[in-house]
């Protein structure tokens, strides 16, 4: 297993988001985190790249990692791209590239302006007059820049046109045949293209693991864990 | 004309000593979120540093004292202080009054509580003719060093890996260790230069008053401050602009209206600029700070 979280627990501001949970992401292909709005999704992704206190053991490649500070986690190899982006918008986008370099690893700018040309072509510009689409790129291509071990992304298609979220999809796949990848989504056929096993969560526990195709094939499952009418 | 130009001159020159003090200040508070209390201290050591060795070494040389003074202090304070109350706010704005309480209050018992004179080298205490005018030949000083300092900052923050960190840090501080930078270091950085700029504004404070005393810093920080609010955290250009503004408007209204009313000219142009304008985001971290 690539990631393993034991009895992870979170307190914010007097209130148990997480209350102890524990899963584990498979060393290839795309586990989907799946669950209600609330329900402590990403907290969860927060707690595992320490971005919030926690208790419980996180294992990243056999390495306990709970007691490690954020940017030493995030050097093991994981590549974290965040709900609603986290780019900086006064920042190039070029700039914005360069920041995510890490010491010692090889850059794969030819991978990131593969996939996404018109980050070549806008290098000079700031990122925060890009689209929202525009900016979702540069945050996955963050996290492709680096020769990663894990990729965790949150929700990466949220408030995006349905032409871009098929962009995004392709970019995900593509990324997910060379690392594997935690993912946070609300589009049920995005995670049922992409994602092999599914971790549901609800009122910071977990309550279901298994195939994706187990849970989005039994609509009344999909129904009472994702509060969704019908499987995508 | 010449009042005009002496006014201008001397409003600028004044203008480079908040300059010096508010880019440090604005950086360590928009990357950090500390309200560097202390920071008035540090202007007030690399002033006594600078009294203390103009005569015994070049001027050039005790000025780069100051600075290093300035640097170290600070660096010091980051580290051992201010590090440790990162997630305790409250209790680092505590810590940083009760060094620019204490600080002060040792220079007075080292060196007693009058002022003392500095006497800046031969070539910076005459007048320059200019336009019918005699300038002080340090307000010149003053400007050229605030000049070079705004451009070294702007080349820093623009050409180098660290320069790039603080301004992301600035925008989100979070997102920069999620990429796997220890953003501590960039805080010493920043902690240091803006000491180091602390301890540049104390010696050159120290020729433009023609003296240095305790309490001079702590003067000069409450202005510091109001540049900051006007000119925006973390924004060189922006601070610059504000600081040469408000020494203009104090020396003007110093010598048209009446002397003494130019530090009130500039609180009313902080409020102006509080009631009606943008930076709210920075003015309302910085109020919440506060609170």
């Amino acid at each position: 297993m690539i990631l393993e979280l034991d009895d992870v627990r979170v307190t914010l501001g007097g209130s148990q988001i997480l209350q102890g949970v524990s899963f584990t992401v498979a060393p290839t292909g795309v586990t989907a985190l799946l669950g209600r709005n609330g329900v402590g999704k990403t907290t969860t992704v927060k707690a595992i790249l320490g971005l919030v206190s926690r208790t419980g053991r996180i294992a990243f490649a056999g390495t306990p990692v709970q007691r490690l500070r954020t940017h030493e986690i995030v050097r093991q190899g994981i590549g974290y791209a965040p709900e609603d982006r986290c780019v900086f918008a006064k920042l190039t986008v070029a700039e914005n590239l360069t920041l995510a370099e890490r010491r010692g690893a090889d850059h794969a700018y030819d991978l990131v302006y593969e996939l996404f040309p018109e980050l070549k072509a806008r290098g000079a510009q700031a990122v925060g007059t890009l689209s929202g689409g525009q900016q979702q790129m540069v945050a996955i291509a963050r996290t492709l820049l680096n020769d990663n071990r894990l990729l965790v992304v949150d929700e990466p298609t949220k408030g995006l046109a349905p032409k871009v979220v098929t962009e995004v999809a392709e970019v995900l796949e593509r990324a997910a045949e060379r690392v594997p990848m935690l993912l946070v989504e609300q589009n049920l056929a995005l995670v049922r293209r992409l994602a092999g096993d599914a971790v549901v969560l609800a009122a910071g526990q977990v309550v279901h693991r298994g195939p994706v195709r187990d849970l989005l094939g039994d609509a009344a499952l999909t129904r009472e864990l994702l509060g969704v009418g019908k499987a995508a | 004309m010449s009042t005009l130009v002496l006014l201008t001159l001397t409003g600028l020159g004044l203008g480079a000593l908040y300059f010096l003090i508010a880019s440090g200040l604005s950086f360590i508070f928009g990357l950090m979120d500390v309200l560097n209390f202390a920071h008035g201290a540090l202007v007030t050591a690399g002033a006594y540093a600078a009294w203390r060795l103009t005569g015994h070494l070049p001027f050039a040389l005790a000025v780069a004292v100051a600075i290093v003074t300035g640097a170290g202090l600070a660096a010091l304070i980051e580290t051992v202080l201010i590090r440790p109350l990162y997630s305790r706010p409250k209790d680092q704005i505590l810590v940083t009054v009760g060094l620019g309480l204490a600080l002060p209050a040792l220079v007075q018992g080292i060196w007693g509580a009058d002022a003392r004179q500095l006497q800046p080298p031969r070539q910076l205490a005459g007048t320059v003719s200019l336009l019918g005018a005699k300038v002080p030949t340090d307000r010149f000083l003053l400007i050229a060093a605030a000049l070079v300092v705004l451009a070294a900052l702007k080349l820093f923050l623009s050409r180098t890996r660290y320069g790039l960190v603080v301004r992301a840090g600035v925008e989100d501080r979070a997102m920069v260790t999620a990429l796997g930078i220890d953003v501590r270091k960039a805080f010493t950085l920043v902690f240091a230069i803006g000491g180091a700029l602390a301890g540049l504004a104390g010696a050159l404070g120290g020729v433009y008053f023609g003296s240095v005393s305790p309490g001079q810093g702590t003067s000069l920080l409450v202005f510091g401050f109001v540049v900051v609010v006007i000119g925006g955290m973390g924004r060189t250009d922006g601070v610059a602009l504000a600081a040469a503004a408000v020494g203009l408007i104090q020396q003007f209204t110093n010598y048209y209206a009446a002397s003494g009313l130019g530090d009130f000219a500039a609180v009313a142009i902080l409020a102006v600029v509080l009631l009606t304008r943008g930076n709210r985001d920075g003015i309302q971290r910085l109020i919440r700070r506060a609170a």
